[in-house]
């Protein structure tokens, strides 16, 4: 394969990971969070840190990475998530500019200057460079899927749509809401966290811009479109909106616009997402239609 | 007493809006309160329910000061409340909707689900819709079934007549007597249709901005002349 090509799917699937987390957070559990790209950025440093100064190798070091991503998201979740839609949204916004702040002040995280020469992911002593870590980034990904495929169908996948859909009548059926938001939060920054290890060793050199607040607002934007809160929407949106900077690159200053764009239009046109409830695209939609024609 | 409401008091700001009630329900018990808009039976409910911090007062459950507890573990002690307008889950099925309603007692649903859909065989029917589909009076036999899926030993009803046709209304009264009747659930019914409610009911309590002005058993209720002019149309 191309290069260019693996090197521009590579850094879909790591999206596609990030998303799948902020899915569980903002799509099945719905709440708000515009802080994410923090949570990539601190598994991305962890990971970096660990495989360069302490001279972890890669395994160990994505193990423990996604470890401290799920402890820091806890201890984010626990007082966040006692506010609720617009305070939970500027709330998460908080926590992104910290992190950032810490990671682009803070000497020992390298300061302005970022972390370099982070070494390439092995797997059984053999170092895996395009193809092969493409393969991994994939795999990992699948992984991601299947957890989420089974965290929805499990009690606390429901327990946590119920806390989405009216947390009130939730509780009053033995939820305890705190605990299945927290329980959504702390998976969907582990996620997240799996995400910025794999991009720590794809660029080999990371700094504290890559996880700015405008990443938390792409991240967002590939979840919206995609479709909130359902099993392929992330994916869907991660390679579009993926693919479509690549492909209109004359526009790259209006990345961010383009961005402000879809969200807005998905909003008031497709609430639920190109794969949401009532779209046309939407699979049940298709088998419904099918099945209407069949009689 | 099952439960037992002692001096309640709930305030929403500087308002108080339960000014220090008692009351009781006895296990097997169907007791109503009634009362107009903004007696504050709904704001009872939610506080027995856990759903509303109180100001003062106490409620026991079982022998037990339950005051402190929060919804969630009110209802693992077995306390479920069918909400206003139903409040169902919208955006799931039906299934899961009553699967809700045994959340941490995994085993219960498959046991229950027969005598749930004979009792409600609409549901049946409609078991993979979202609950968004159902119309106003299948929502509110999925919110009671959703209730009941999880065998309460108390069952809290907020306003259960509201928005139903008076058809439905008389359909859903008769699940709730039987209910009480032939298996024995203990229910509190809070109603602003006072004859419906206590025509099923064995006692009752009359609330009247935030006080109990009246209270008795059926009988005495439904032949107290107050009662008859403001409740009952004379």
């Amino acid at each position: 394969m191309n290069s260019y090509i693996v090197n521009v799917g590579t850094l879909i699937i790591i999206q596609a990971i990030a998303a799948y987390g902020l899915n569980i957070i903002v799509g099945n559990a719905g709440q708000i969070s515009l802080g994410h790209a923090a949570f990539v950025g601190i598994g991305a440093y962890s990971a970096a840190m660990l495989t360069t100064a302490a001279e972890l190798s890669f395994w160990p070091s994505l193990v423990i990475s996604v470890l401290i991503v799920g402890v820091i998201g806890l201890l984010c979740g626990l007082p966040s998530l006692r506010v609720r839609e617009d305070f939970l949204a500027i709330t998460t916004i908080g926590i992104n500019f910290i992190v950032v702040a810490v990671f682009q002040y803070t000497p020992f995280f390298g300061g302005a200057l970022g972390i370099g020469g982070i070494p390439r992911a092995t797997i059984f002593g053999t170092v895996l460079k395009d193809n092969g870590f493409f393969a991994l980034c994939l795999a990992a990904l699948v992984i991601v899927m299947i957890l989420c495929r089974l965290f929805t169908r499990s009690w606390t996948g429901l327990s946590c749509f119920a806390i989405r859909e009216d947390e009130t009548a939730a509780s009053s059926m033995g939820v305890s809401p705190v605990r299945a938001k927290l329980i959504a939060f702390v998976l969907g920054t582990m996620a997240a966290g799996l995400a910025g290890v794999l991009y720590s060793h794809f660029m080999r050199f990371i700094n504290a811009d890559s996880f700015s607040f405008t990443f938390s607002v792409t991240l967002l934007s590939i979840v919206v479109a995609g479709g909130l809160g359902t099993f392929w929407g992330p994916l869907l949106g991660a390679v579009i909106l993926g693919i479509l900077p690549e492909v209109f690159r004359p526009l790259v200053d209006y990345r961010m616009f383009l961005y402000a764009a879809i969200l807005l239009l998905m909003i008031r046109f497709m609430p639920g997402g190109l794969l949401g409830g009532s779209t046309m695209l939407s699979v049940k939609n298709l088998m419904k239609k099918n099945r209407g024609g069949a009689k | 007493m099952l439960l037992e409401a002692k001096d309640l008091r709930v305030s929403y700001g500087d308002i108080e809006a339960v000014h220090g009630i008692s009351f009781g329900i006895d296990s097997g018990e169907l007791v109503s309160i009634i009362g107009a808009n903004g007696a504050g039976k709904t704001t009872t409910l939610r506080a027995l329910m856990g759903l509303q911090p109180m100001k003062g007062g106490s409620v026991i459950f079982e022998g037990r000061d339950i005051t402190g507890l929060p919804a969630h573990k009110r209802a693992a002690l077995g306390i479920r409340m069918v909400q206003e307008r139903a409040r169902c889950f919208p955006q799931l099925t039906v299934y899961e909707n009553l699967q809700m309603g045994v959340y941490g007692m995994r085993s219960k649903l498959a046991a229950q689900l027969d005598g749930i859909y004979e009792l409600f065989p609409i549901l049946k029917e409609r078991s993979k819709q979202f609950a968004t589909t159902l119309s106003g009076g299948e929502q509110q036999q999925l919110a009671i079934a959703r209730a009941l899926v999880s065998e309460p030993r108390l069952l809290l009803v907020d306003e259960v007549s509201m928005g139903l046709m008076p058809k439905l209304t008389e359909q859903v009264f008769e699940v709730l007597h039987r209910l009480n009747e032939e298996r024995g659930i203990t229910i509190l019914l809070v109603e602003q249709n006072a004859l419906a409610s206590l025509k099923i009911s064995k006692r009752g309590y009359v609330l009247e901005t935030g006080d109990i002005k009246i209270s008795g058993t059926q009988q005495e209720l439904i032949t107290d002349p107050r009662v008859r002019e403001a409740y009952l149309g004379g």
